[in-house]
């Protein structure tokens, strides 16, 4: 195993970008942080049944990439999906009554963590088997370059996705044909316990990207203002007719790969360096630095998103279990 | 210009077409009422595997009959997205038996994405697959409704007649789920491949429009003393040896589901409450073979008016070999089946 540390690059000044759009990664990112963390205690209080894959310490990377996209484009979604899913907008009390399996969960309560997502927000439900999504993801950019909408789709993915072929299958499908798809490689350096130096013979991921004929580029993922950039000009190639482009953001899994995995695995100069590179704290920072936020603004947004979870916990708790004359139902479409 | 020029060489027919011929003519027929309709899959540009798409490139352009790279994975997840987003894709086979290298997109995404959404999505997609056994060797010969049959949330359909596959085949279109549509390797007719000796083999389709529902099986010959279920290249098998036995004085009356899921199990109780007996006859490998469920539900539903035990004839739980010598000896056949009907009666 070889330790691969965060390498940041120097700031980037946020002064050309508009308040609205720093506070909306800066409000998604905290979301998505307070999310994963109540989902982690809901699920230690038993309320939660099955497993959690909690995607805190990435929420740059999914923040970032889904605010350059419109409302309509479509993003697919992984295992580790809460964050991405939070990210495109679906709402956290609609998430959290899916975890506890309720009615009022965005898949009804038939899907659960791994499966959860909703087609009015542009998220498919999430496909928890790595590495079927790509394809998938490229079917529906097909869809949309033929009936000419100018739609995108989105196609988040892990590291581990790109060992599998369901994964090349779909790169090569969707460069030749030219459609408008974004791979979009959440890279946080493990596939469960096993670390990426281990299985890819290569320093990025990104680098595959030439051998089907498409651009690729690996960059700093803890940072929303980098990721938000690239995910745009991609976007903008999708959009264009210039087909897909590969983007792979380095980040890192701040817990384990799920809910009973301590990740004794990792060293633990690699946890700390990465740690220390914490992409909330970091960003809050620099919003501070900008006379255009104040620490009262900042504290605003975080008090308002602490209610909103305690409301989703509070919503999930309260709505109805699912009938059970409905399991039957939604298995064919009439 | 090629579209007329098809309609013409139709015309100088007798309508006497063979199961390709009318699945073809029922693909135009979708391809021009739906624009959302397309082809994709391997070497479909020139036909496929089996002539389905023969022609269609030049009528319909590269946009609507899409060839593919080898990928299979690829293309039925790239399919299975564009029906979500609305599109009406027909996924063609060179053999069914290639699908298995993509079974996670069919086992695990196309058939449960309805459901676990909770309805949200819908899949309308259809599957153009070359099913049995042909003279290649295990690799090539899988009954791949057999495989298919266990999962929940597709359909499987299975047509043994042209009138049929073309009537179907309209239908698997405009369906809003995964349709299988598996046709027996030796029932296509495809110029230069064996067709199977019977005489439903080829036989008329008429000219006007019509569809035929999934679920609805057919009794294909009519008969008091047994009641078999075959589909398939075993109805014709099966079709051939009732001519036999009729000379031998034992009436058989046939039934094809058409359709395995859904299966017209009410047309199966209702023949059996007349006959008594009941012989169920598949290619696929029997350890759980369609056959086993038609079984089950049959008892359940008509045992009180059996006279002997189900039986079935299967190809044993062996891959089918290569030698013809041994490929006949494991798949059913006219004689096993005219056996397996004598028994039945004296039982």
């Amino acid at each position: 195993m070889k330790i691969r540390k965060p390498e940041p690059p120097k700031n980037k000044s946020i002064t050309g970008y508009e308040v609205n759009l720093l506070e909306e990664m800066y409000r998604r990112m905290y979301r998505i942080r307070k999310f994963e963390l109540m989902v982690n205690t809901q699920f230690l209080k038993g309320n939660i049944p099955g497993t959690i894959h909690l995607s805190h310490g990435q929420e740059a990377s999914a923040v970032g990439a889904c605010l350059a996209l419109n409302e309509d484009d479509f993003i697919t979604i992984t295992h580790r999906g809460h964050g991405q899913a939070i990210a495109k907008g679906l709402s956290t009390k609609s998430i959290m009554a899916e975890l506890f399996g309720k009615a009022t969960g965005c898949c009804k309560g038939k899907g659960g963590s791994l499966h959860i997502g909703n087609m009015s927000v542009g998220v498919l439900p999430a496909i928890a088997i790595v590495g079927a999504s790509s394809p998938i993801a490229a079917g529906m950019a097909f869809a949309f370059k033929r009936k000419e909408s100018k739609q995108i789709v989105c196609n988040f993915f892990g590291d581990g996705t790109a060992n599998k072929g369901d994964w090349h299958e779909a790169l090569n499908l969707a460069a030749i044909w030219s459609l408008p798809v974004i791979f979009l490689c959440e890279n946080n350096l493990y596939g469960v316990s096993t670390h990426f130096s281990d299985v890819f013979p290569i320093e990025n991921i990104a680098d595959r990207a030439p051998a089907y004929g498409m651009p690729g580029i690996t960059i700093y993922g803890n940072d929303p203002i980098i990721v938000y950039e690239e995910v745009l000009e991609a976007a903008k190639r999708a959009r264009s007719g210039k087909g897909p482009t590969l983007v792979e953001c380095l980040t890192y899994r701040q817990g384990g790969h799920k809910r009973d995995d301590p990740a004794t695995y990792r060293p633990k100069e690699e946890v700390d360096a990465w740690l220390k590179q914490d992409p909330i704290p970091n960003f809050r920072e620099r919003l501070l630095k900008d006379n255009r936020f104040s620490d009262e603004n900042l504290k605003a947004i975080e008090q308002e998103i602490d209610v909103e979870i305690a409301e989703a916990v509070e919503f999930a708790q309260n709505s109805p279990m699912l009938s059970i004359s409905l399991a039957l139902e939604d298995v064919y479409a009439e | 210009m090629q579209n007329k020029k098809a309609n013409r060489s139709l015309k100088e027919n007798d309508r006497d077409l063979t199961i390709v011929q009318a699945m073809r003519e029922a693909l135009r027929e979708e391809m021009y009422r739906d624009q959302k309709v397309f082809v994709i899959g391997e070497d479909v540009r020139i036909g496929g595997s089996f002539l389905f798409t023969l022609g269609m490139f030049d009528e319909f352009g590269p946009e609507r009959i899409i060839n593919t790279p080898i990928s299979e994975v690829g293309f039925i997840g790239l399919a299975i997205g564009a029906a979500i987003q609305g599109l009406r894709p027909i996924v063609d086979f060179q053999y069914s038996d290639f699908l298995l290298t993509a079974f996670d997109q069919i086992a695990q995404q196309g058939s449960k994405l309805r459901y676990m959404s909770g309805g949200q999505v819908k899949i309308p997609l259809v599957f153009q697959l070359p099913t049995g056994a042909s003279g290649r060797g295990a690799q090539h010969a899988n009954s791949i409704e057999g495989i298919l049959f266990h999962l929940p949330g597709i359909k499987i359909v299975t047509p043994a007649t042209p009138y049929d596959a073309k009537g179907l085949f309209k239908s698997a279109v405009r369906d809003d789920n995964m349709v299988f549509f598996c046709v027996h390797k030796l029932l296509y007719g495809s110029k230069g491949r064996q067709l199977v000796q019977s005489n439903i083999s080829k036989g008329f389709v008429p000219e006007e429009e019509y569809l035929i529902p999934l679920g609805v099986g057919e009794v294909k010959r009519e008969g008091t003393d047994v009641t078999v279920v075959a589909n398939l290249l075993m109805l014709h098998r099966v079709m051939n040896a009732a001519e036999e036995l009729a000379k031998e004085g034992i009436s058989i009356e046939i039934i094809d589901p058409r359709t395995l899921v859904p299966f017209d199990t009410d047309l199966v109780v209702n023949s059996v409450k007349k006959t008594g007996r009941l012989l169920i006859v598949e290619e696929s490998n029997e350890r759980g073979g369609w056959g086993a469920q038609v079984a089950a539900d049959i008892a359940a539903r008509a045992i009180s008016y059996l006279d002997a035990p189900i039986l079935r004839l299967a190809t044993p739980d062996v891959p089918i070999p290569y030698s013809p010598v041994l490929e006949s000896a494991v798949i059913p056949n006219k004689q096993k089946i005219i056996d397996m009907i004598i028994r039945l009666t004296k039982k």
